[in-house]
């Protein structure tokens, strides 16, 4: 029983841990550079095509992460 | 007495309709107020930014051409889209995008930050010297475009001159502008000279900011100019070269005027900048749909990146 509290305090810590401003807006601002990298690389067509929903993906990750808690 | 008299008799009125008027504010909340005091600007941006935007989304999705504006319009959904993210032109002119973007950051921040850490050691002149660095930022982009078009004349072009002087070959032996190897790099260093002050002056603002008893306690530890400059110099002055790097890389990627005016995208599409190539399909081809959807592709990726800008002002103002 003890374990199982401890193993949900520390499920909560992890997810406390993740869940927040800094490392979620910093996840967000490398999708978004991704995505612009994708766009004017000249390896891959693919890769562009994809460029524009990655960085759509990121502004709006970015744009709702900065309103959750820091 | 008269004076006074008179002096009383104008000032009741005024006195008499200030307290109305205080009267009549003070029903209004400080909310309301503020409201009252917003609106306008609101309703200006509505009117001028967001309704725009909109309007380019929602064309974005349809057949619409502006020169045949009476044509009944058909949504396409999202075919501009997978038709522009597919095409290799467009792709080329990403890539063309790139290589201007890249070589003029790489160039302004490293001759940006030189000049700057030239600048603040304060040696006789060094305020003259900043003002004479600074003058190429203040012209007009389109002043610029056009006296480097003289500039670039194989001919009588001065640089012509002293290229050719310099590597003793002759000045008309080589177009700037005309040649498919040349132009992209044409456009790079004009862009460098004029925006290279700016990243200066951002990097000096950096380097103004690092408190002189950093260097002090370096010295009492015996630290090497150049140890200082690694471990101090650079660290503390990194965000404000990342500002200026970015705000370079936001403004370069929509870089339309100068290019316009120095190439006009050629030769061929050597030049031809994602701007440049919108331009063409929005009031050359009249595609307006498809240069909708290419505009909210860029305008995404731009404010993508603002974002991580704003970011990085934050970043430096809490510092």
């Amino acid at each position: 029983m003890s374990l199982d509290a401890s193993r949900t305090a520390a499920r909560r810590g992890i997810i406390d841990r993740i869940l927040r401003r800094g490392p979620l807006e910093a996840a967000a601002t490398a999708i978004i550079a991704a995505g612009v990298v994708m766009l004017m690389q000249p390896l891959s067509l693919t890769l562009y095509s994809w460029s524009f929903t990655t960085t759509l993906f990121g502004t709006v990750m970015f744009i709702i992460v900065s309103k959750v808690r820091d | 007495m008269n004076e006074l008299s008179a002096s009383s008799r104008i000032a009741y009125p005024a006195a008499a309709a200030q307290p109305r008027v205080t009267h009549r504010l003070r029903g209004l909340s400080d909310r309301a107020l503020a409201w009252l005091f917003i609106t306008p600007t609101i309703l200006l941006l509505l009117a001028i930014n967001i309704f725009p935007l909109i309007w380019t989304i929602y064309l974005s999705f349809t057949n619409y051409r502006a020169n045949r504006a009476n044509v009944p319009t058909r949504w396409l959904g999202l075919d501009w889209y997978q038709s522009i993210l597919t095409d290799p032109d467009i792709w080329a002119a990403m890539q063309v995008t790139a290589h201007f973007v890249i070589w003029t950051v790489i160039i302004e921040t490293v001759l940006g930050f030189g000049l700057a850490f030239l600048i603040d050691k304060k040696f006789r002149g060094h305020g003259a010297w900043t003002t004479i660095i600074l003058l190429p930022m203040m012209l007009s982009p389109a002043v610029v475009g056009n006296f480097w078009t003289f500039l670039y004349q194989p001919q009588i072009g001065l640089f012509n001159y002293v290229i050719g002087f310099v590597f003793g070959r002759a000045p008309s032996s080589f177009q700037m502008l005309g040649d498919v190897t040349l132009s992209p790099w044409a456009i790079v260093i004009v862009d460098a000279w004029m925006w290279t002050p700016y990243v200066m002056l951002i990097c000096l603002a950096g380097l103004r900011s690092i408190p002189d008893y950093i260097y002090e306690a370096a010295e009492v530890d015996r630290a090497s100019k150049l140890r200082q400059f690694w471990s101090i110099t650079l660290p503390m002055a990194l965000p404000f070269i990342m500002l200026a790097v970015l705000f370079r890389g936001i403004e370069n990627f929509k870089m339309f005027d100068m290019v316009n005016l120095l190439t006009g995208g050629g030769p061929g599409s050597t030049t031809e900048v994602a701007s440049i190539t919108l331009k063409r399909a929005a009031f050359e081809s009249w595609r307006t749909g498809y240069s909708s959807a290419f505009a909210i592709i860029l305008f995404v990726t731009v404010f993508g990146l603002a974002n991580i800008y704003v970011k990085a002002l934050n970043r430096v103002k809490s510092r």
